[in-house]
């Protein structure tokens, strides 16, 4: 396909489970004419997100119109938007009943310059979450939280929880991440698009110009962990395994990420902790790495992630999809896109990364069958055709 | 179902609802499993089939695998591995058959049930949207063919949906072939398809066996 080019549902039988576009299609045909309209505070921010760039024109194209609308508000009011999104991620903040006025306002004046009038109006996070006390007609209106509310500042969810009991359905993206609510709960898990610019083909060639790119050799079996410098994520743990890993293998390892926000020190400590070892390689990523996210997936022997705490990570799906198997920490959403012991092994510990990972790199046909099964589980459950199915059904059980 | 009717497939989406209840020992399942919706017994016994990994898992059932893996509990995930969801007659039996073991297990325990160190048991419910694959069949062959082409969930609406839903008698593809196609004895070899197979692709494959089986021997 030609870089740029508009993807259009038919594309992704190549790479779709037998059948499952047909389906798709004839959904599609059911539900023509029935309007869908998404709204969110930005059209970045996670994959949760990020994923609409695809399925509102493949929705549309299937015949259900679909839009994608955007709230606006002030400088302030962003301020608020990230204030209440870290504490609904659990981190403590001063959340104000001024600052919450300021949401409810903002949704106010959003309301009256959106297009709310679809059949299902469905609100992306907590942001705009306020537009429901908005809510005229017949359209039923859905709440997709994309974050981890398990830990949500008790505070902040208890202003906002009278509001997501207004919608007729909220949507998680785990069971382990939804709150309790009297309205129905869905589970939709994100997804990965097979044929964006992170996970689509690439030749030899083009990998090999990415990697020496980015200056990391090919001669050796590479660990791959790709997340923030963040302590969160552990990047000094994983070069710990690898140096315990490094007593019996010859391997590099290459930990990626973007670049850190202002006054984290974690970078500066995995570059000391790399030392003046050649073998391990930090890369802090440039915007919009996707190209070079592929390269390095494609090029890595084992995927690791090892977060102590995490989102879904879909991360773990993108190595997975490149067939690499994956030796992940029980955080977030790491396990539920894993079969354990099949597709990778998930790790409690410094030394149990380690030990598995030299488990396969001792019994390489080992990485080859496990990397195999993850890529047909992905292809399975955690496509982007998988998720416009979920996001149909979700279409014609509440309008049926 | 018409001599005349062509086979139809149908598809199915799905769509995952979590229900306000949950367990962390034995004790709690069996009290959730007298209360949820006979559904979500339903969505964690036959319909594990479309939310399990391709590869087979140990325990058959949502029920015996979380009580096996998370609870630890060998004994009772034994017990309620054995109950066959795809023989009971109707879900109300399966809900009944489960909570008789687990109750009995209970009962003989003596102490305390061991409480999960690891996911706690969440129930769900699946709800099923019935969609046209847009293939259909006359011949056998023609059956064969596009069962080879379809998306997995038409094996899953055909088979388990509805048998054990629906109350469709043996599954879709045996009465099908039964009643418009005569043929008897296929029927009854379709009808006893093990849907233990592990997933629904190695069922589509003893389907596609069994057909090609009978297809080669009669020349249809």
């Amino acid at each position: 396909m030609a870089p740029g080019a508009l993807v259009k549902l038919d594309d992704y039988r190549q790479v779709a489970p037998r059948g499952a576009v047909d389906i798709l299609m004839r959904i599609g045909e059911r539900l023509r004419g029935r309007r869908l309209t998404h709204v969110s505070a930005s059209r970045y921010g996670g994959a949760g997100i990020e994923v609409l760039n695809r399925l509102v024109p493949i929705m549309s194209d299937l015949g259900v119109e679909t839009s994608w609308e955007v709230t606006i508000g002030t400088a302030d009011f962003d301020q608020v938007g990230r204030a209440v999104n870290k504490a609904l991620a659990g981190t403590e903040q001063v959340i104000t009943e001024a600052m919450l006025a300021r949401l409810r306002e903002t949704a106010v004046e959003n309301a009256r310059r959106l297009r709310l009038d679809a059949d299902v109006v469905m609100v992306h996070d907590a942001t705009p979450i306020g537009l429901v006390e908005q809510r005229g007609g017949a359209g039923r209106w859905v709440w997709r939280c994309n974050q981890d509310l398990s830990s949500a500042q008790p505070q902040v969810w208890n202003a906002l929880r009278p509001m997501a009991q207004r919608y007729d359905a909220a949507v998680f993206s785990l069971a382990r991440f939804a709150a309790p609510l009297s309205i129905p709960r869905f589970i939709v898990y994100p997804s990965i698009d097979p044929l964006s610019e992170r996970n689509r083909e690439m030749s030899r060639v083009e990998q090999a110009a990415q990697m020496d790119r980015l200056r990391v050799p090919r001669d050796k079996p590479i660990l791959l962990q790709v997340g923030p410098f963040e302590r969160l994520h552990d990047p000094l743990g994983v070069i710990n395994a690898y140096r315990l890993v490094k007593k019996h293998h010859d391997v590099r390892l290459v930990l990626a990420g973007p670049p850190p926000a202002p006054g984290d020190d974690v970078l500066s400590d995995v570059r000391e902790a790399a030392g003046q070892d050649p073998d391990i390689t930090v890369i802090v990523l440039p915007p919009d790495p996707q190209t070079e996210l592929n390269a390095l997936e494609r090029a890595a022997t084992i995927a690791i992630q090892k977060p102590l705490k995490a989102d879904f990570t879909i991360e773990v799906a993108t190595a997975m999809w490149k067939g690499k198997p994956v030796i992940g920490t029980i955080a977030g959403g790491i396990p539920f896109q894993m079969v354990v012991n099949v597709t990778g092994y998930t790790v409690e510990t410094v030394e149990g990364a380690a030990f598995r990972i030299r488990q396969l790199l001792s019994n390489p046909e080992m990485i080859g069958r496990m990397g195999a099964a993850g890529r047909e589980h992905v292809r399975r459950n955690f496509l982007v055709t998988r998720h416009l199915s979920d996001y149909l059904a979700l279409v014609a059980h509440l309008t049926r | 179902m018409s001599p005349t009717e062509p086979f139809v497939f149908l598809g199915c989406l799905e769509l995952n609802e979590l229900l306000p209840h949950e367990a962390h020992d034995a004790r709690e399942l069996l009290e959730q499993l007298e209360r949820v919706p006979v559904e979500s017994i339903f969505c964690h016994t036959s319909a594990a089939l479309l939310h399990r990994p391709v590869l087979a898992e140990a325990y058959p059932n949502d029920f015996s695998l979380w009580v096996g893996t998370e609870v630890r509990d060998v004994r009772l995930a034994e017990r309620l591995a054995a109950v066959d969801a795809f023989h009971a007659g109707s879900m109300e039996r399966v809900r009944e058959e489960l909570v008789a073991i687990v109750s009995d297990h209970l009962q003989h325990l003596g102490t305390a049930p061991a409480r999960t160190q690891g996911k706690r048991f969440r129930f769900f419910q699946v709800h099923l949207v019935p969609v046209p694959t847009g293939h259909q069949a006359r011949t056998l062959t023609e059956l064969r063919d596009a069962l080879a082409e379809v998306d997995v969930s038409a094996l899953f609406y055909h088979t388990t949906e509805a048998r054990y839903r629906a109350g469709r008698g043996r599954g879709d593809f045996a009465e099908w072939v039964g009643s418009v196609l005569g043929l008897a004895d296929l029927a009854d070899r379709l009808a006893h398809i093990d849907p233990h197979a592990g997933s629904l692709e190695r069922i589509r494959d003893r389907h596609l066996s069994v057909l090609s089986d009978a297809i080669d021997g009669k020349g249809a």
